[in-house]
């Protein structure tokens, strides 16, 4: 990475776009597994039954965290633009990774 | 300590290495000139006033676009190694000099130039300097035009049509100028496709100017302006 990137609101830039696309990325398969319950009912237990396995269940701590991460970082932007709200906003950066984390580990204690 | 210098034109280049002797107080911009006055009388450069004031003298420096009149060499040195580079993000003229066009081009078009609202005749307005936006136009007035917000922003690198830090502020600047006729004219400007909607808030410029200047939260200031300004007209 070049140097003048090197500080907490590039990364919290690079973790919304990342965090983005991840979500980009499973929505269609998460649809397509919905739509299943229309078209092949069978089919769909049988996806939710191999969504109980434990990896599986792990996939979806990081699945949370990226929608949490992606929402509370939204939530920064939102408030820096339009609250106005400029404030320490590394601290906020740093609260809304911190809040990820607080709400997918939370969902991966009760998931195993 | 080693020096790697950027040597080239538009067409392409390389870095070049010099040997120059280390000094207790030294600014990069003494490193270049030292180089340029003892090893290679080629190579070129651009500097004006060598007190921060004047905005010439922008480089990349270890990969960070920095103001190098000021910028002391044992702050920036790393394993006793510099690398000086022309800034990023604009073409190239020659060696260290970059072409500063795209870059003032884009104050022109967001229009950047104080638009009288009244003539001589009129009585001046009285502006209380306390009011919130005399504080931002105040902010954004000791804007240098040294480009170094510009070198390091991601969203110009990604879209070099993108009117990039220095012009927004400059944007937010006027608009908040009461005296400013123009305003309306500047917030169509900066809401169209190149505007200040492309900017991701990842900050860099905020976090790189070395006169302390926030353009991150100027842009988001337009973006506020431009939307108000939108349900205001009614889309």
């Amino acid at each position: 990475m070049q140097s003048y990137r090197n500080h907490p609101l590039w990364l919290a830039f690079l973790l919304h776009r990342l965090s983005g696309l991840g979500l980009a990325l499973f929505l269609p398969a998460h649809f397509y597994v919905l739509g299943l319950a229309l078209t092949d009912p069978g089919r769909l237990d049988g996806v939710l039954h191999w969504a109980d396995s434990p990896v599986v269940k792990f996939a979806e701590f990081g699945l949370v965290f990226l929608l949490a991460v992606h929402m509370f970082g939204g939530l920064r932007l939102l408030a820096l633009e339009f609250l106005p709200w400029p404030g320490p906003q590394k601290s906020l950066a740093a609260g809304a990774l911190a809040g990820a984390f607080l709400i997918s580990g939370a969902f991966l204690l009760k998931a195993i | 300590m080693e020096v790697a210098v950027w040597r080239g034109d538009e067409t392409g280049g390389r870095y070049e290495t010099f040997d120059v002797p280390a000094q207790d107080n030294q600014t990069i911009l003494d490193v270049v000139t030292w180089i340029q006055q003892n090893s290679d009388a080629t190579l070129t450069y651009r500097f004006a006033c060598r007190v921060g004031m004047c905005g010439s003298c922008a480089m990349m420096v270890n990969g960070t676009p920095r103001w190098t009149c000021r910028t002391h060499v044992r702050k920036v040195l790393k394993g006793n190694r510099l690398q000086v580079a022309p800034l990023q993000n604009l073409p190239v003229i020659k060696d260290l000099a970059a072409d500063m066009d795209p870059f003032f081009d884009k104050w022109v078009r967001v229009g950047g130039r104080h638009e009288p609202g009244k003539t001589r005749h009129d009585q001046i307005e009285a502006i209380p300097p306390d009011t919130p936006d005399r504080e931002n136009a105040d902010a954004g007035i000791e804007c240098i035009n040294c480009s170094v917000c510009y070198a390091a922003c991601d969203t110009v690198r990604g879209n070099p049509d993108y009117l990039g830090p220095a012009a927004l502020q400059r944007a937010w600047t006027i608009v908040n100028d009461e005296k400013h006729a123009g305003r309306q004219q500047i917030l169509n400007t900066v809401a169209a496709s190149d505007g200040c909607f492309n900017c991701h808030s990842m900050g860099n410029c905020t976090v790189h100017c070395p006169n302390g200047l926030d353009p991150m939260n100027a842009i988001a200031g337009l973006k506020r302006a431009v939307t108000k300004n939108r349900f205001k007209r009614g889309g």
